[in-house]
């Protein structure tokens, strides 16, 4: 690894999340604007565009980097569309990080947007015996929450986890997310009102799911020299992004496989999917878990949020209920985790969300975060996963 | 009422043997590697670079390594009966093959009756049926529940 492998980001833009049922471009242009708006840079000084795509909106989704640059006026600058299911955004960061550091351009935007449809995501249309996402919903009905729910209730089988604690995570992070201007639900519940909600995957209730959202997140990053020849002496840096794939054999059961890879033929146990993603992060970064001041997880559902402390090495594992009980992971606490309220209260965009992690991680450690400020935040770490095994983990410092 | 022709509701993913069935998936024939579904092109362990696979049935019983289900319909591509009626779903750990695999739980075993750890065995249960047919699947079912799903159709 290079002795310097950071991109300074000079600007972060969101369209707040919502069920705003209008075409995605829109929200990935307020995004867009805001980012550009925020970093000083006019869109026509950007060499490069790189594009999260959408798989629910046609062909602009499919070339995502293009529809943006056509949509904010063609300049000629090279372009780049990235498909990684919950991932994408990672990807396209990586994308606009690699032309950066490789020294092909300077400054770089970075789109993703999503329209979604209501209710459980559901597979591309048609009738698709080959493709494992159409046949698990077909020969099992095995939606996104199952998977979340048998993780969940496995933890409760090995850790000791409850249902109490899940619905804590939910109290927490719609709690967090109260004064986020962006996030879709600013309501706060209490664990009662989780508990009482109705069971969608046992032993994971509707209040506990993430929805489906539309949303826009963008970002504009550029080299170190780039920010500070723009006057930007200590830019907040990305410092690693994590894209990697699991390794053999893979011993979880991950969406949208109907079965794990079998140890029989191979010895080697390593960690588990999850544990490398944000394991490659901090390998890149040359630090560790300790030096983490908050951090952005991918709460699918509540209860997987407390897998990630544990992936991301905030504890060992099967002490994620006692950080959480301990207050550690709540704003104020040791090291809050998803303190713009996170998918909880942001529901998913798709190509938008490993985005718009990284957009909130800038405001916190550039102090911005209104409401919901993490002090003296100096380090942070977004971790996700898509579909079909994509890591995805970004560190961002200051 | 005639009775409706048996068919798998995929080719080739299980046999259609009523009393011992059995999930079909493929042994690398290189480095002995399972896979379910089959493998056909290439071994996906990385050291190896086989090619050629012995189609296998995979072990008919195995131990439940989590489970849940769904209290909502499931969309599209799913065909649910209507009215809805809501399922269990568990991953089941094969000793065997050291790897698990999931599957709906058979009609009329909800959750409350099932444990992380308890041994289940395959079965074939209808998934759904169109006016001639009636398309099979592979199921679980608990090994001392053998009675909530011997009787064909409507388990309420």
């Amino acid at each position: 690894m290079s002795t310097d492998h950071r991109v300074a980001v000079l600007g972060a833009g969101m369209h707040p999340w919502g069920k705003w049922g209008r075409n995605f471009v829109e929200y990935g242009l307020a995004a867009a604007g805001d980012a550009l708006r925020e970093a000083g840079v006019d869109w026509t000084e950007v060499q490069y565009v790189a594009g999260a795509d959408t798989i629910r909106n046609g062909y602009p989704g499919f070339v995502a980097g293009a529809t943006f640059a056509q949509a904010l006026g063609w300049t000629g600058a090279r372009v780049s569309s990235a498909y990684a299911a919950c991932a994408s955004g990672a990807q396209a960061i990586n994308n606009a990080r690699a032309q950066i550091l490789a020294g092909l351009c300077d400054v770089a935007l970075v789109v993703g947007a999503d329209t979604t449809p209501k209710g459980f995501f559901k597979p591309v249309g048609g009738d698709r015996k080959d493709d494992p996402d159409w046949l698990r919903f077909h020969l099992m009905g095995a939606t996104n929450p199952t998977y979340f729910a048998l993780y969940a209730r496995r933890r409760m089988e090995l850790f000791g986890a409850t249902e109490a604690d899940f619905a804590a995570v939910k109290v927490k992070n719609a709690r967090h997310g109260l004064e986020n201007p962006y996030a879709r639900y600013k309501k706060a519940v209490t664990a009662e009102e989780v508990l009482a909600s109705p069971m969608v995957a046992d032993p994971l209730r509707l209040l506990e799911i993430c929805a489906t959202s539309d949303g826009g997140a963008a970002l504009v990053l550029c080299s170190v020299e780039y920010a500070k020849k723009h006057g930007v002496a200590s830019p907040v840096t990305i410092d690693a992004v994590s894209t990697v794939t699991p390794r053999f054999p893979q011993t979880i059961i991950e969406m949208p496989n109907f079965s794990t890879d079998s140890s029989a033929a191979s010895s080697t146990v390593g960690p588990t999917f999850k544990e490398s993603v944000a394991l490659a992060a901090y390998e890149e970064a040359g630090i560790g878990p300790e030096d983490v001041s908050l951090a952005e997880v991918y709460d699918l559902s509540s209860a997987l949020e407390l897998d990630w402390y544990e992936d991301i090495g905030l504890c060992k594992q099967g002490e994620a209920e006692k950080l959480l009980r301990d207050g550690d992971t709540t704003l104020g606490g040791k090291v809050p985790v998803n303190a713009s309220g996170g998918l909880s209260c942001f529901g998913e965009a798709i190509p938008a969300q490993a985005i718009a992690q990284v957009c909130e991680l800038v405001w916190q450690l550039r102090g911005q975060a209104t409401g919901r400020q993490v002090e003296g935040a100096t380090v942070g770490i977004t971790a996700n996963q898509g579909l079909f095994g994509h890591g995805s983990s970004v560190i961002v410092s200051k | 009422m005639p009775t409706k022709t048996r068919v798998p509701a995929i080719e080739g993913w299980f046999t259609m043997d009523d009393q011992a069935p059995a999930l079909l998936g493929s042994r690398c024939t290189s480095c002995g590697n399972f896979a379910f579904p089959k493998e056909t092109y290439f071994c996906r362990n990385p050291h190896c670079q086989g090619t050629e696979f012995a189609e296998t049935p995979l072990s008919r019983t195995g131990k439940i390594w989590s489970y849940t289900n769904a209290g909502y319909q499931p969309p599209e591509p799913y065909v649910a009966a209507d009215p809805y009626v809501p399922f269990a779903i568990c991953a089941v750990e094969l000793a065997t093959e050291q790897m698990v695999v999931m599957g709906q739980v058979v009609p009329g075993v909800d959750v409350d009756e099932l444990t992380v750890g308890d041994e289940v065995e395959l079965v074939l249960d209808t998934l759904y049926e169109d006016d001639e047919h009636e398309f099979m699947v592979w199921k679980w079912r608990p090994v001392d529940a053998t009675d909530a799903a011997d009787e064909e159709g409507d388990p309420s």
